[in-house]
């Protein structure tokens, strides 16, 4: 009795530090960044546009834009081909073509990012002879898809078969049925899933490289290059100045309060379900 | 009694499991019908053939005829959606669209069938209709979720009748029920039968006895005994009738 007790004991403490021992990486990296970051961080910094080398001062406001509208043009290219892709697994299951597509985006998920950038490169960049904005979306809305697509399709299939009924039974056809029923019902599920991914691809570094590039000034257009958050994290990282290494960590400061505040956000308005 | 539906050698099942066999029966106007009979035995199945949901299953299949007002709604040139339009039907779950509102649930029929003016007039004729009115006017625009089990499904019964049906086909629609809520239900199935043809599957015996004319006891698939609901209960001919309502099994 008492050696069964004590493994019990033994086991939950193994767990709770294991779980701890995960979360160690994860706290003292919001730590290092929120320490080194949030000196630097300032209404010139999220305004201004980068100084020039060896000059004090200047921001990562071009770069916050970029990253704006480069996950914009992602989201605007992404979630409705993503949604699509979803609504059709999800109401035509065990189809030729619905095998195809979900066969895709499994291989999709999987395919590292920076291959993602190379496709983008061979469709946009050399295509229409330069890097830019578009190109940068499209490589990051080449990573959206497939997660869309699975989350889509899996919030649609949580819908009760009784609610199609109901609304076929009214003498529905089954197309308004899909998107006046099924799809407003699984809502909830959609947007959950299409704001986590965007939160996800926020972040990516190596598809922007060589697709959006960067840009020491504002945007100017979807056909030209875009600085970004985290190319220019990237950039400012690697520099030998000490000063960039320093804005360096306040640009991951504002990247990732981003990020998680798009994560909490969900969470929050999820558990209250909108 | 004239009829409404002549069921004509119907058979039906999913894949090769044989669930219906060979039911012909007439189902008279402005009449309540009820289908009793042992769970497993057909009843929602042989429903959901008069309005052409059963064929939504996958591997469902369909042989024989529905003549519906003397047109076999199984004809190649019916279209299913014009004939679950003018049968309308209520489920076993009050299943309202949680998404939508109270109004946006009893208006989603008639817009879907074109309607885009007079929908507050018909929203209201269909709240009135299933005695619901009095309990939601104020609270059109919340979702359904936060109304009571039978008033969802007093809910469901003004969205069907919102379409304008001639038949009303209720599967069990009281099994989710407690007893006011299911002598509401039944009051207003009653009210109905004035302008409406209703079918309801039930294998609860006395809701038959209460408010059906007519009764039909389906067993393994077949239609073992129908007529006047008096004689059934009263005087069935069938021994295995007979069995059933005296609670022998079943």
């Amino acid at each position: 009795m008492q050696a069964r007790k004590l493994k019990d004991r033994l086991f939950t403490a193994f767990c709770i530090g294991s779980t701890l021992l995960a979360l160690i990486p994860l706290g003292s990296m919001l730590y290092t960044i929120f320490v080194k970051g949030f000196s630097v961080i300032s209404i010139d910094f999220l305004t201004k546009l980068p100084a020039p080398a060896g000059e004090p001062g200047g921001g990562f406001g071009n770069a916050i834009q970029g990253s704006f509208i480069v996950v914009g043009i992602a989201s605007l290219i992404g979630i409705p081909l993503g949604i699509a892709a979803g609504m059709y697994l999800a109401e035509f299951p065990g189809s030729r073509v619905s095998r195809v597509v979900s066969f895709t985006a499994d291989v999709l998920t999987g395919v590292p990012s920076i291959i993602t950038g190379i496709f983008a490169y061979l469709v946009v960049v050399l295509k229409f002879g330069g890097f830019s904005a578009l190109a940068g979306g499209v490589a990051l809305a080449t990573m959206m898809i497939p997660f869309i697509v699975r989350t889509t399709e899996e919030a649609m299939k949580l819908v009760p078969r009784e609610l199609r009924e109901a609304s076929l039974a009214l003498g529905a056809p089954r197309w308004r049925t899909t998107l006046e029923v099924v799809l407003s019902t699984a809502r909830f599920g959609i947007i959950t899933g299409v704001l986590l991914t965007i939160a996800r691809i926020a972040g990516e570094t190596a598809p922007l490289l060589f697709t959006a590039f960067s840009n020491r000034f504002w945007f100017d257009g979807v056909m030209q290059p875009v600085a970004t958050l985290p190319v220019m994290i990237y950039t400012y990282a690697i520099s030998p100045f000490e000063d960039w290494h320093a804005q360096a960590w306040g640009g991951a400061l504002v990247l990732v309060a981003m990020i998680l505040a798009l994560n909490i956000g969900v969470k929050l308005a999820a558990g209250r379900r909108w | 009694m004239e009829s409404k539906i002549e069921v004509v050698e119907l058979n039906a099942g999913f894949g090769s499991t044989h669930v219906l066999k060979n039911i012909s029966m007439s189902i008279p106007r402005n009449r309540v019908t009820a289908i009793i009979g042992p769970s497993g035995c057909g009843k929602s199945t042989f429903v959901r053939c008069l309005n052409r949901i059963h064929e939504l299953v996958p591997g469902a299949w369909v042989r024989g005829k529905v003549l519906l007002d003397g047109k076999n709604i199984y004809d190649s040139d019916v279209d299913p959606v014009d004939i679950r339009r003018r049968v309308g039907m209520v489920f076993q779950k009050p299943n309202p669209f949680p998404a939508m509102s109270i109004f946006d649930n009893i208006a989603y029929g008639p817009k879907i069938h074109g309607m885009k003016k007079g929908l507050e007039r018909i929203v209201e004729d269909s709240l009135r209709k299933a005695a619901l009115w009095d309990e939601v006017k104020h609270r059109l625009k919340d979702s359904p979720v936060s109304l009571s089990g039978g008033q969802q499904q007093r809910l469901c019964i003004a969205r069907a009748l919102a379409v304008e049906p001639e038949v009303i086909l209720f599967d069990e629609p009281c099994s989710a029920l407690d007893p006011v809520a299911t002598a509401k239900i039944e009051d207003l199935i009653l009210e109905l039968r004035e302008n409406y043809t209703i079918v309801i599957v039930t294998h609860n015996m006395q809701q038959a006895a209460r408010i059906a004319d007519y009764t039909a006891f389906f067993l393994m698939g077949e239609l073992i005994e129908y007529g006047e609901t008096a004689q059934i209960f009263e005087n069935p001919r069938d021994k295995r009738t007979e069995d059933y309502i005296t609670g022998r099994f079943g």
